[in-house]
C-alpha cells in the first residue's frame, strides 16, 4: 500500500473543496511543517480544514485531544451533556449553516451515544465529522476498558470511517473524512483514533494528500439525459416539480424557482425540502406523503410526469409504491445514482448536483419552450401552460386546505399555538422540530420561505433531535433566533441539553407542545388500536388516566383537573433548574403574550410549556401501507376528486 | 432468481472484506460465493462475487457497491465471455476393492488424487461449477468424508484487462 505519500512543498495550498463558510483562515498561512504530537496533528488538522465549533465531550482515549484543544483561538469546543446531544448539536450546525458539523466523544460508551445521531444524519444526508478516541493499539481487540468497535458499529450508518493507529495518518484522514463527508450526497463519517496514536510523536503538513481513488462523486448532468427531460416537460399536461432536501444541500434555491416559474409546474417540497421553494409561492401545493396535504399527495397520485428533484421516493412520501403515480412518467435527478431506480424506476435518470441539474434543465426547457412555441404560435407563459391542470390543482386546494377546529373546551390548540409561533417569530428563525405530531403540525403551520430555517429530523425519525439540534443551529448562527417545536415526550430525551445552551451563551427558545402523552403513537392508537392508549400516556401535561380521558364525562372541575395534570416533571421548574426562564401557557387569551414574551428574552434559553389539547390529531393523512389515493383529509373524510375512479 | 459473476476490485485495506459483506446482509442481497485475493497490484484486491439476484436489484447491488470509498471498480462478468473456475478438495472414502473405481471416475473429470490412506484419497478437482457438482454426484456412492470448495474466481477472456485503469487511477494518488 502507498502509505504516507513524502510531503510535498506547496506553498499556496489547495485544502479539499467545499467545507468552509470562508472563516478566518488564512490562506497562506500554513503551519509549516512541524513536529507535534499525534493530539496536535487533529487540533492542527480540524483548524486546517475551517472546523470553528466542535460539540464533544472529553474521556480517557480523547484526553490526550483536549489538551491542545484548549489552547486552539480557532476551534470552540462545546461541553455538553451527553454524546447524543454533541451528535445532533453537530449535526444542527451542518444542516442550518451547510458548513460540516463535528463531534467529539471517547471510546467505548462515548463513542456509542453518538451512533444514533450519526445514523439520523446517515438518513438525512447531513455532513457530519465524528472523532473518537479508541483504547491503545495493543488493546483493540482485548475487550479492554471502554473499548467499542465503533468503526465496526458505524459501519452500515456512515459513508465511511477510519481507524488510525499511525500518527502520520492523521492530516490526510482528517482532510478526507471532511471531504467525504461534505461532497456528493453529504453524510456522516467517523475517524476513531487509538490513545496512543494522539499522543505519539510525528509531523504535522498540511495539505495532505488524498488517497480516495475509489471516490469520485459525479455532480455534472449528463446533457443527454437534459435534453430528454426537457422534451418530457414540454410533453407533459399535468407534471409536477417533486423537491426533496437534496435541493437544500446543493443550494439550488434560486435556481428552482427560475426553473418553476419557466415552467409553469406546481411544485412539492418534502419534509426534507421545506424551505427550499418558498410555501407563500402560489406554484407551491405543499408537502407530499403520509401527512402531506390533498392537493400534494393528489397531484403526484394524478401526474403525468413527475421530475423529481434531489428527493428520494421515500416511503413516507410514495405510501403504498405499487399504487403511487400510475399516470406518471419519471425524471429522476439525484446525485447519488444509487437512489435512481431503488424504489421507483426512472424513465430518464439524471446524476448530478441539483443546482448543475437544474441550471442545466432551465437552459433546456427554455430552448425546448422556443421550439415548441416556433411551432404552434406562441403558447401561454407560465401556469397557463397548463391551465387545466391548474384548474383542478386550485380545486383541491381549495376545497381541502389544512386546517384545524379550535377545541371547544377552552383549552390550547397544539396547532394553533406552532402557527402563533411561526407568525410571530422574527425574521430569519430557524426551527427545529422533534419527531411526531408536533414535527408534522410544525411543517404545516409554520411557512417556510428561506433554506436551512427547517430542521427536522426526516428519515430516522430521532425523538429528542430538536433542543440539541437547535443548540448546534444557535451555535453556527448566532445570529438566527432559533425556536425548538418539541414534544414533551421528544424534550424529555434530550432536555439535558439546555444546560450546555445556558453555561456556553446559547439562548435558543423550545416550545414544548406538551398533551401529555406519545401523541403520534397516541393517534395511532386511537385510529388503530380501538383507543387502547397502552404506554402513551406520560402524565407531564393534561392529566390523563391512560384509557382516554378525553372520553369520559365529568364537569367543569373534572376538566379543571385535568387540564391542571400532575406536572410530573414540571417542565417550568426543570427549565428553571437548567439555568432558562421558564413559562407556561394554558390559556389561548394568553397565547401571544407569552410567545412574545419568550421572543423578548435574548440572554438565556427559554422554555414554554403549551399545556394543549390531547386528542388533537395530524390531519391529512394516509394510513401506513395504503395507497395515496386513500388520503384523508380529516377523520372519515375522504376527498372527492370528482373523478369516479377513486374507489 | 439469476446468478451473476461480478469482478470488484478494491484498495488492499483492512476491513474491506467485512464492509462488503455487511453491505450485502443489510441490503438484503443474496451472495452465492465470495472470493478474495490479491492482484498483479499489491494496493490492490479483487474480489468475485457470484450474486442471486433479479435484473433490478442487480443495478442496486451495483451502484450500493460503487458507494463504497474502497471500491475502485465493477464489472460483471458475462458467463460467455469469461472463465470461471471453482477449486474443490473432497475426501472420499476408497478401499481395495473401490479404490479403482474412484480413481477412474478421477481421471474422466482431469481432476487430481492428491492423498491416499487405505480408507480414503483425497481428490483435487477445479472446473465449472456445473463439473465439480457433476463429478461429486458420481462420487457422492463411495461415501464423501469430507469436502472443501472455493467460491468462484472469474477472468475475462481476449487481451483486455479490467484492472489497467483502476491501477492508472491508483497511481495518481501515490
Amino acid at each position: 500500500m502507498t502509505e504516507q505519500a513524502p510531503p510535498r512543498s506547496e506553498p499556496h495550498p489547495q485544502p479539499p473543496r467545499a467545507r468552509s463558510g470562508g472563516q478566518s483562515r488564512v490562506p497562506g498561512h500554513t503551519p509549516a511543517e512541524k513536529t507535534v504530537t499525534g493530539a496536535q496533528s487533529l487540533i492542527l488538522a480540524l483548524e486546517a480544514v475551517g472546523a470553528d465549533t466542535v460539540f464533544g465531550i472529553p474521556g480517557g482515549t480523547i484526553l490526550p485531544a483536549y489538551d491542545p484543544l484548549m489552547d486552539s483561538t480557532k476551534v470552540r469546543h462545546v461541553l455538553v451533556r451527553h454524546e447524543q446531544g454533541a451528535g445532533h448539536a453537530a449535526t444542527g450546525y451542518a444542516q442550518a449553516t451547510g458548513k460540516v458539523g463535528v463531534c467529539m466523544a471517547t471510546s467505548g460508551p462515548g463513542a456509542t451515544n453518538l451512533v444514533t445521531p450519526i445514523a439520523d444524519a446517515h438518513m438525512d444526508s447531513v455532513p457530519l465529522v465524528a472523532i473518537t478516541g479508541q483504547v491503545v493499539v495493543k488493546s483493540i481487540g482485548t475487550d479492554a476498558f471502554q473499548e467499542a468497535d465503533i468503526c465496526g458499529i458505524t459501519m452500515p450508518i456512515t459513508k465511511h470511517n477510519w481507524l488510525v493507529t499511525d500518527p502520520a495518518d492523521i492530516p490526510r484522514v482528517i482532510a478526507e473524512a471532511f471531504h467525504i463527508a461534505s461532497t456528493g450526497r453529504p453524510g456522516p463519517v467517523l475517524v476513531d483514533i487509538a490513545k496512543d496514536t494522539l499522543q505519539s510523536p510525528t509531523v504535522f503538513s498540511w495539505p495532505p494528500r488524498h488517497e480516495l481513488p475509489g471516490y469520485r462523486p459525479v455532480t455534472k448532468p449528463h446533457a443527454k439525459q437534459i435534453r430528454e427531460a426537457a422534451r418530457l416537460v414540454g410533453a407533459a399536461r399535468r407534471p409536477v416539480l417533486y423537491v426533496g432536501g437534496g435541493v437544500l444541500k446543493a443550494r439550488a434555491t434560486a435556481e428552482l424557482k427560475v426553473l418553476a416559474e419557466l415552467t409553469g409546474a406546481p411544485v412539492v417540497t418534502t419534509l426534507m425540502g421545506l424551505g427550499a421553494f418558498p410555501d407563500t409561492h402560489p406554484q407551491h401545493l405543499g408537502m407530499p406523503g403520509m401527512h402531506g396535504t390533498v392537493a400534494a399527495v393528489t397531484s403526484l397520485q394524478k401526474a403525468d410526469l413527475i421530475v423529481a428533484l434531489g428527493a428520494r421516493f421515500d416511503d413516507r412520501v410514495t405510501g403504498k409504491l405499487d399504487t403511487f403515480a400510475p399516470y406518471a412518467k419519471i425524471v429522476h435527478a439525484d446525485i447519488d445514482p444509487a437512489e435512481i431506480g431503488k424504489n421507483r424506476e426512472a424513465d430518464v435518470p439524471i446524476v448530478g448536483d441539483a443546482r448543475e441539474v437544474i441550471a442545466d434543465l432551465i437552459v433546456a426547457v427554455q430552448s425546448e419552450q422556443e421550439q415548441l412555441d416556433g411551432q404552434g404560435g406562441s403558447a401561454p407563459a407560465g401556469t397557463a401552460r397548463y391551465a387545466e391542470w391548474w384548474q383542478q390543482l386550485n380545486r383541491w386546494r381549495e376545497t381541502y386546505p389544512l386546517g384545524y377546529d379550535l377545541p371547544t373546551d377552552g383549552t390550547l390548540s397544539p396547532q394553533q399555538v406552532i402557527q402563533r409561533i411561526g407568525e410571530l417569530a422574527p425574521e430569519n428563525t430557524v426551527y427545529t422540530a422533534g419527531v411526531g405530531q408536533h414535527q408534522m403540525w410544525a411543517a404545516h403551520y409554520i411557512e417556510y420561505d428561506k433554506p436551512r430555517t427547517w430542521l427536522n429530523s426526516g428519515g430516522a425519525g430521532t425523538m429528542g433531535y430538536a433542543v440539541p439540534a437547535a443548540m448546534g443551529a444557535k451555535a453556527g448562527a448566532p445570529e438566527a433566533t432559533v425556536w425548538a417545536i418539541d414534544g414533551d415526550g421528544c424534550f424529555q430525551m434530550t432536555n439535558q441539553e439546555l444546560v450546555t445552551c445556558a453555561l456556553n451563551g446559547i439562548p435558543i427558545k423550545v416550545a414544548i407542545i406538551n398533551n401529555g402523552a406519545l401523541g403520534m403513537v397516541r393517534q395511532w392508537q386511537t385510529l388503530f388500536y380501538n383507543k387502547r392508549y397502552s404506554n402513551t400516556v406520560l402524565h407531564s401535561g393534561p392529566n390523563g388516566n391512560g384509557n382516554g380521558a378525553a372520553e369520559e364525562p365529568g364537569g367543569p372541575e373534572e376538566r379543571a383537573r385535568q387540564a391542571a395534570g400532575t406536572r410530573c416533571p414540571d417542565f417550568v421548574k426543570l427549565a428553571e433548574a437548567m439555568g432558562c426562564v421558564g413559562l407556561r401557557c394554558d390559556d389561548p387569551e394568553q397565547l401571544d403574550a407569552v410567545i412574545e414574551k419568550a421572543n423578548a428574552i435574548n440572554d438565556r434559553p427559554v422554555v414554554v410549556d403549551f399545556i394543549v389539547h390531547q386528542d388533537a390529531m395530524v390531519w391529512p393523512m394516509v394510513a401506513a401501507g395504503t395507497s395515496n389515493d386513500e388520503i384523508m383529509a380529516a377523520r372519515d373524510v375522504r376527498p372527492d376528486f370528482g373523478d369516479g375512479a377513486d374507489d | 432468481m439469476s446468478k451473476h459473476t461480478l469482478s470488484v476490485l478494491v484498495e488492499n485495506k483492512p476491513g474491506i472484506l467485512a464492509r462488503i459483506s455487511a453491505m450485502f446482509f443489510r441490503r438484503g442481497f443474496n451472495i452465492d460465493s465470495l472470493a478474495v485475493g490479491t492482484t498483479e497490484h499489491p494496493d490492490i484486491s479483487r474480489m468475485t462475487i457470484v450474486v442471486n439476484v433479479e435484473d433490478q436489484p442487480l443495478e442496486q447491488v451495483t451502484k450500493q457497491l460503487n458507494k463504497l470509498v474502497n471500491v475502485l471498480k465493477i464489472v460483471e462478468l458475462e458467463p460467455g465471455a469469461a472463465v470461471q473456475r471453482e477449486l474443490v478438495l473432497v475426501k472420499v472414502r476408497a478401499d481395495n476393492e473401490t479404490r479403482s473405481q474412484v480413481v477412474e471416475i478421477v481421471q474422466l473429470f482431469r481432476a487430481k488424487t492428491v492423498d491416499v490412506s487405505p480408507e480414503a484419497v483425497t481428490i483435487e478437482a477445479t472446473g465449472s461449477g456445473e463439473k465439480l457438482e457433476a463429478m461429486l454426484k458420481m462420487l457422492e456412492p463411495y461415501g464423501i468424508k469430507e469436502l472443501v470448495q472455493s467460491g468462484t474466481i472469474a477472468i475475462g477472456r481476449g487481451a483486455r484487462s479490467i484492472t489497467d485503469r483502476s491501477l492508472r487511477a491508483l497511481d495518481r494518488t501515490a
